[in-house]
Parts: C-alpha cells; structure tokens; sequence
C-alpha cells in the first residue's frame, strides 16, 4: 500500500518538475519573450516577480532550474524508483508478508510528504524558491534569497534546507527497512543467489542510500546554521558581496561543502540508475523467455557498483583546483566504475540473443533503455578525464550526458515496471495501444531534445545561463557553423511534445484502474515470486507463504511443458533426473 | 500474517529485526556525525595561527558530564541484563538511573555550559591594531615562548548596548585573566579551573576590532562547529531519554508481562542507541575540551 | 566475552539463567569503571606535552578510541555479534574514513603557482 502512496505520490511531483523543465525551455528557446496564455495567469500562481508582462526573470529561470533538479530527482524518481518500486515489488519477490518495520515505514512515508510540501511552498515565500543550483553550492546559497523584504526563515533556500532534511528522513528510513527485509524475511529456499536481479539491485540501492545520505545531511545542517545563525562553516574569511565585505567570523571553506555534497551527490545518481537495471532486468528476461545472461556477474558488478561509488565523488570538481595526485587517484576510481556498468548493459545485450522476443510495451521500454543508457554512460567517459571536463564541465553536455541516463535512461525503466506491475496492483491490464502511443514520441522527442545538447556543450554553451546562450550568440561568436543557440527551438518544441505524448500514458493509468482488461494472477507468464500472490495482493501479500525451489529466470527448460518455470514450484525428481542427461547448458 | 523474526532469530543470519534495523541506523548516524567531524578538522586545519581558541570550555564540567554519561551507559546495560533476567524492580530502577543521568547532562549543557557561553565576550583584533593591544595580549611573550599569538581580547562586557548602537565607539570589557594578565606564564595553559573574568577593565575601540560578538555560534568557526556538534548530539540524548521515558512508564510493565523477551529486545535496542550516544561523546569531549 | 544467551522457556532453568547473567554484570560494572578512570587519564593527558600538537591530538584520540572500543565491544555486544553486523560496520568504517582521508588529500593536494 505504501509503495502505491509512494509511487502516486512521486509521479505528481515527477509532473510537476517537467512542469517546470517546459516553462524553462520556453525561456531558453525564446529569451526575453512574454509567454503566451500561460504566461499571463503564471504571475498569479507564483508571485508577480517571478514574470511580469508573461516573461521570465533571471530569478525565476535560476528558481525553475534549481527546483527542477532537485524535484525530479528527490521529489519524483528516489521516491518512484526506489520507495515505490521497492516497498511494493521486493516484499512480494522475497516472499515477505510485509516489511519488516510497518510504522518506521509509514514515518517514512510522511516525511517525505512533509519535505515535498515544504519544497512546494518554497515557491510561495517572498524572494521564491532556492536559485542556487540543486547543488546549493556556496557561498552563492548562503547569501541567497536574503535581504530587505524577505523572511530571516522563511525564505526559499532556507526552505529548501528544511524540506531536504525531511526528505533525507525519509530515504534512510526507508533504507533501513529495505535491507533488513531483504536479509532477514526471504522466503524459505530463497538463498542469496536465487534472489531476482530486482532485489540484489534494490539492496545495494538502499545502503548507497544509507551510507552516502547523511554526509549531506550534516552538510544542510551546517549550511542552515550559516544561513540562520549567521556561522561560517563555509563562508571564507574576507568574502566581498556586491562590493562590500560582509560581517561574517570567516574561517569557512566553499569547498566543504562541494565534497560533503558529491559524497552523496555521486552515490546519489547511482541511486538513480540501480533500480531501473533491476527492473529491466526483470522485463527483459520475461519478454525474451530466456534466463539472464551472468547472474553472477550481474550481482558481482551491482555490489562493486555500490563500494565504488563512494570513492569517486570528486569528479563533480575537477575544476576547484586539486592536484593532480588526488586527481589521478579519482580518475582512476571512476573508469574502474565504468567497468561494471559496461558488463551490466553487455549482460542484458547478450540476454536477449536467441530469446523470443515479445514486444508488449514494458519490453519497448525496457529494450529502449539499453541503447539509451549506452549513450549516457559512454558521454560520461570524457567527463572522467580532469583535462577534458576542463573543458566540458558546466556545459549542455554535462546535461546531455546525465539525462541521457536518467530520462531516457531511468525513467523508461520506470515507465517499463509501471506496465510490468500494474496488472499485480489492480488485477487490470493497461492498454496496449496507447501504451504505445506513449513510448515511441517520448523515444522520439527524448533524442530530439538532448541528442543536439552534447554539440551546444561542445559549442561552449553554459549550462546555467538564463537567455539560452542567445547573448554569447549575438556577440558573433559562431563555433563549428553552428551556433548553439539554435538548437534550443527544435529541443524546446521536443520537449513540449514529449509533453504531450505523456497525457495519453496519465489517462491510460487511471482509466485502466477501473476498465482496463481484467487478467489472472501471472498475465506475462513470469517466473518470480511476486506473480504467485493475488492481484492485487492482501494483507500479509500470499494466501500461502510461498517456498522457492529454483532460480528466479527458469525460462524455457529442456523437457518442461510451458516455457516457464515458476520459482515455487518443487523440482521433481523425474526433472532432476533429465537435467542429468540431456547435454545442455546448466542455466544460471 | 505476523511479521516473522521480530523475538526469534532467524536461523541463518542469528539476528532479530530489530537489531539489523538499529545497527544499520547506527551505521547511518556515524556517517552523519562523520560528516560534522570533517567539518570540525577541516575548519581547524584552515584556522590561522591563534584563530581556533583553547581552554574557553569548563573542562571540570565536561568532565562531569562525561562521567555521567558514562554511568548511564552502565545502568542501561544493567536494565536490560535485569529484564534478561526476568527482574522488573531492578530494570526499572536502572531505567530510571538512565533518564535521569540524561536529564543531568542536558540540564547542565543547557542551563549552565551554553547561556555561560552566550554571556561571555569575546573581540577579535585587526591585525594592524595588535601593536595597541599588546597591554592585554602579551604577542612578545608568546612568541618568546614559541605559543601561537593571542588575536582575541575576551570577559564580560559592561556595555551591551555597545553591540547594536553605531554612536557608542567602545567596547567596555572586565578582562579574562588571560587578558588581564598576559605575560604570567602560569598562564600559558589553560586552567583546569574555571577562573571568571577579573576586575581589570579595558576600554577596546570599534574602529580597532575585526569582528566581536557573545560567545555565539557567530562568533567564530571553532564556536559554529562547538554548538552545532553539541546540539545535535544533545538532541539525540533528548532523543533517547524520551524513548526510555516510553519504556519506564507502565505501558512497559504490560508489555513485559505479555512477552518480556519482546520488552528486552527493545531496550537492547535503545540502549545500543544511548551507547551510540555516549561514543560520539567520547570523541567530542577531547576534541572541544581538551584539546 | 559473550553475550548472555537467550532465556529458555522453562521456568526451572531460570535461576541457573540469571546467575549466568550475574557474571556479565560484574564485567559491566568494572568495564563501566575502567572507563571513568580512562577518562580522569585522558584530562591528566591533555595537560602534558608531548612535543608536537600532532602528537597530543594523537594521544588524546588514541585514548578516546580505546574508550570507544570497549564501549562497542562490551556495552554494544559487539565482541560476540554476528558477521552480518561487523561487515555493515566495516564497510561504514572505511567509507568514513575514506571521507576523512580523501577530503584531507584533496585539500592540500593543489597546484604551486609559480
């Protein structure tokens, strides 16, 4: 129940961020332009400032781009990907009859509400929301949405401190509940080794979670105190504001808080990505009805994923001026963790050879990912390197590279388990038609809008800048023929698009709760645990506590009467006997 | 369907949930106050020489507060071995040991370490009017004896409206001993004994400090990460004396008379918190008192 | 040292039970004492100099740790817990003092302008 809280919950706020992404491509596209329609009721809903006469503020664009980042990743996928996800398909794939902490659960729940709220109304205050990045970096965020007219408290950055506190809260409750019940509630005859790909990639999910959170969470205190307590913790001695030298005790570092923020900054991302492997997994070897090629090297490369992305954060800040000893040392730290992605996406590439492939809409998405995610992470390898992110770094191309990763990356995933589970949720089947209907614009408009963002990053254009790169444009400057400004009205009117193509799929969801084809227990014929409870599972989730006899992809086996396997069902000894004798490759 | 393993352990793995649960949470906590840590030697490692203070804090009443807390993490340990042991009077004298001790430590921390603390003052001298002050900061005498200099003039202000009125030009201050007398060398190291500020007032103008406040988390990065370190910690110790009020009450007697397994389980529980607790102490004590 | 094992349901065992439970007291109570008399230790310390600042942090953090030590081990179990819960520790370990270290590298790793 709490996963379907979660999800509902996380998909609003995911609404709501690419919201703001559309308002703020209008700007980029046609800087300094009123907005049409919308843009004479906006000013009413988000205070006067924020757009007079329809156009955008520099404020208000840095507010849509702070608060966008921040929304879309803590607000909309954390919450879906993991909470939601997890809190509602791992329980069922273990075999559990809950969590095994309901009420720490349901804290966790309501302080992720709290902290969603609080970051909406931060757009409320006077002064508006944070402006600072969703990096908050300082001391820009320490000064910030202060000044004569604004609250000492309630003013947007400040807000967004508080509501990152709840939301951190929240995530390391949730952490703690996941690893306890994936250790200590799997089912009987559900060893380490015979989890689905789903769990392993959940579990490492929740201690990156776990581990990497409260860095930032003592970070955001401290950074609270400068800004309510007027401390230093990251304000340098002698700092000159608009000319005056401001009344602070110094002795501060900028730099403090860059690294306590990447600890978690760059865990975080993997947060991102390790749940939609999992889920893609899932689909892909129901869809394929074929067993997963290398589980073991799948779970050996999620666990090395997990330890290294502690150690590689620093190569968020390869322009704050470290050395080349320590950055050597995270160079190398971050190719090393390149290698076990690259055998995750090779492992579900060869997956799929000699499967017989079913293409329902969680396979389109869910194939989708695969060449999509490959792109994001191979435009991460120049970002690696110290001397070209030197130049990279702050450009479109950094954004290109990491939304390749998480839009068409992560939330395909997303979208790909949303009709997976669907049918275990409601007992109902969305439609198939406008399922696709949905996926191939989104495919579509997801390249349109950021496959020319990589040449406006290599163009030099500024990920931050508020008119598009319209004014470095107009002052001639004209890089490999073609200006990167140009590019902002196709991959605005893509985005707007792809906007669209989302209200078909919003529909579809809720229409299907209540007419959607009813199906049985197992409507895609899979194998794990989950799709022997009920549709939509009772309290306790099984009617009987399942047992597990087998691997969780036991598609296709020699000699067997369907071509799939469920993991409760008992090996015969008649079965074992044919395992023995007939030459075929032992599966998993 | 009952959630399993909330009393028995689970065969394989030897644990209950619950102590999964808090160890996992503890695992969380040292990174948090890890994360404050980095801070405290990071901001000391960028302090200038004689920027990060010594001796401001009552070491006889840190070291008070260390013992007590020490002695609550014994009677917490003891509760639990008591209801381990089927004795209910015992735990609950134990338990009641253990919140009082809390509420020992936060009372002093609250009502006498940190307003004794917010009334002290403290000025920081510009550089260039070091020469003027040397009355009361004895540099020559320190830089004799190979001691960090001395920048900050420190007592009891007299005027206090001097903080917020731009037309009063001086600081009136009843110096510390320190200042009062800056050459003695019995006064290089920090007392043990709090000594207050003597009667030897110092006029110290305006236009000659850097930067004066109380002794607030404005005043200097060592104070910022002092409060902030302490007042997180003071709220996971008022954290945890709630949590064994909750278990002390009578709400508790019924639960032990259910299933006293379940009772001892939960304060085990908690009490690996308190100890938690405790160690960050362990650790905070010498770092801000001592050294 | 053990921890004391879980109660058996049969009432007749429980007194041998509890006067198992009285030995682990005993070793509560003198760890409980070892630590207020490390910590009069760690003040004395402080007052003497042992050279270099380096070297007085490093006693007073060697001491502190000691303290800590037999906290975890005696008051937290930890001496007799299971693998599951001293992997979780040591992975959190070297992360935090990754942190600490990797933060201390890049800190004072920075080009020479010349």
């Amino acid at each position: 129940m709490i996963g379907i809280q979660y999800g509902l919950c996380g998909l609003v706020f995911l609404l709501f961020g690419f919201c703001l992404m559309m308002l703020m491509r209008w700007q980029l596209a046609y800087p300094g332009q009123a907005l049409p329609v919308i843009g004479r009721w906006l000013p009413y809903f988000f205070g006067p400032n924020t757009m007079p006469d329809g156009k955008m503020t520099p404020e208000f664009y840095n507010s849509l781009g702070a608060m966008h980042g921040t929304i879309m990743i803590f607000m909309g996928v954390v919450p879906v990907a993991f909470a939601a996800f997890g809190n509602f398909v791992v329980p069922l794939q273990i075999g559990a009859p809950d969590m095994t902490f309901p009420k720490v659960n349901a804290a966790s729940f309501w302080a992720f509400a709290v902290g969603g709220v609080v970051m909406l109304i931060s757009f409320f205050v006077p002064g508006g929301a944070a402006q600072s990045g969703w990096t908050s970096y300082v001391p820009l965020a320490a000064i910030s949405n202060r000044g004569p007219g604004l609250n000492p408290f309630f003013n947007g950055q400040t807000l967004w401190l508080v509501g990152f506190i709840f939301l951190i809260t929240s995530s390391l409750l949730g952490a703690i509940n996941f690893i306890t019940t994936i250790i200590q509630l799997r089912a009987k005859g559900l060893t380490w080794m015979r989890l689905p790909f789903f769990v392993w990639a959940q579990f490492v999910t929740a201690f990156l979670l776990l581990l990497a959170f409260p860095p930032l969470e003592s970070a955001i205190i401290m950074q609270l105190m400068d800004r309510v307590a007027a401390t230093s913790f990251f304000l340098p001695s002698g700092l000159i504001v608009n000319g005056v030298k401001m009344d602070i005790s110094g002795g501060g570092s900028p730099l403090l808080w860059q690294h306590l923020f990447w600890f978690l900054g760059h865990p975080e991302v993997y947060v991102l990505i390790l749940p939609a492997f999992g889920i893609v997994g899932e689909i892909l070897a129901n869809n394929s009805r074929k067993p997963l090629w290398g589980y073991k090297s799948l779970v050996f490369s999620v666990l090395v994923i997990g330890f290294l992305s502690f150690v590689v954060w620093a190569h968020h800040m390869w322009l704050t001026g470290m050395g080349t000893t320590v950055s050597a040392f995270f160079q190398t730290t971050t190719l090393l963790i390149s290698i076990p992605s690259v055998i995750i996406l090779s492992a579900f590439f060869i997956s799929l050879w000699g499967g017989s492939i079913r293409f329902n809409v969680p396979m389109l998405f869910a194939t989708a990912f695969l060449p999509m995610f490959g792109i994001g992470g191979l435009t991460g390898i120049p970002l690696a390197f110290n001397s070209a992110d030197l130049y990279l770094h702050d450009t479109y191309y950094v954004i290109a590279h990491f939304h390749y990763i998480v839009a068409p990356g992560t939330l395909f995933g997303l979208f790909a388990g949303i009709y997976y589970w669907f049918p275990k949720a409601t007992g109902r089947r969305m439609n198939e038609f406008w399922g696709k209907v949905h996926f191939w614009p989104s495919l579509i408009c997801m390249n349109v809008i950021f496959l020319p963002m990589f040449l406006q990053g290599m163009a030099g254009m500024h990920r931050r800048w508020y008119d598009g790169g319209q004014g470095w444009t107009l002052s001639g400057e004209h890089i490999w023929g073609l200006s990167g400004f140009q590019w902002n009205t196709p991959i605005s009117w893509a985005a707007w698009i792809m906007g669209l193509a989302q209200i078909p799929f919003i529909i579809n969801f809720f229409w299907s709760i209540k007419h959607g084809e009813k199906v049985n227990d197992n409507p895609w014929e899979a194998t794990t645990l989950e799709w022997t409870a009920p549709s939509p599972p009772p309290h306790g989730n099984f009617v009987t506590t399942p047992v597990a006899y087998r691997g969780p992809y036991e598609y296709s086996l020699p000699g067997g009467e369907r071509d799939f396997t469920m993991q409760n069902e008992p090996v015969e000894p008649t079965e074992r006997t044919r395992r023995k004798t007939v030459e075929q490759p032992v599966l998993v | 369907m009952e959630i399993p393993y909330t009393i028995s352990t689970r065969p394989d793995t030897g644990l209950w949930n619950a102590k999964v649960g808090i160890w996992l949470f503890l695992a969380s906590e040292i990174m948090l106050f890890g994360g404050l840590f980095s801070a405290y030697i990071f901001l000391r490692l960028d302090a200038r020489p004689g920027e990060w203070p010594h001796g401001l804090l009552n070491v006889p009443v840190g070291t008070m507060n260390t013992a007590i807390l020490i002695m609550s993490s014994v009677t917490v340990v003891l509760a639990w071995a008591a209801l381990k042991m089927r004795r209910y009077r015992a735990y609950w004298w134990y338990m009641l040991a253990t919140i009082l001790c809390g509420v020992i430590f936060l009372t002093v921390k609250l009502v006498y370490e940190w307003p004794q603390k917010f009334e002290h003052f403290g000025a920081y001298i510009k550089p260039e009017a070091l020469e003027k002050y040397e009355p009361y900061l004895g540099n020559k005498h320190a830089t004799e004896r190979g001691l960090p200099p001395r920048l900050e003039i420190s007592g009891h202000l007299h005027n206090h409206a001097a903080l917020n009125d731009p037309n009063i030009k001086e600081y009136e201050v009843a110096l510390d001993p320190v200042n009062a007398d800056p050459t003695n060398p019995a006064l290089d190291r920090p007392h043990f004994f709090y000594v207050p500020p003597t009667d030897k007032i110092a006029k110290i103008e305006k236009e000659d400090v850097e930067r004066a406040t109380m002794f607030l988390p404005t005043h200097s990065a060592y104070f910022a990460s002092y409060f902030t370190i302490t007042g997180l910690h003071g709220m996971h110790v008022l954290g945890g004396v709630l949590v064994f009020i909750y278990m002390w009450l009578p709400v508790s007697k019924r639960l032990y008379q259910r299933n006293p397994e379940h009772l001892a389980n939960r304060v085990e529980v908690c009490g690996l918190f308190w100890h938690f607790v405790d160690l960050v102490w362990i650790f905070v004590f010498p770092l801000f008192y001592l050294l | 040292m053990n921890n004391p094992p879980d109660i058996s349901q049969d009432p007749s065992e429980h007194e041998e039970y509890a006067h198992n439970v009285q030995k682990h007291v005993r070793g509560y109570l003198m760890v409980g004492a070892l630590l207020l008399s490390f910590t009069a230790i760690t003040v004395a310390l402080s007052y003497v100099n042992f050279g270099t600042p380096k070297a007085n942090i490093a006693v007073a953090m060697l001491v502190a740790t000691l303290k800590a030590g037999l906290v975890a081990a005696i008051f937290m179990h930890l001496a007799a817990e299971k693998r599951l819960i001293y992997r979780v520790l040591v992975f959190t370990g070297f992360f935090v003092l990754g942190l600490f270290w990797l933060i201390f590298l890049a800190w004072y790793d920075y080009p020479v302008v010349r």
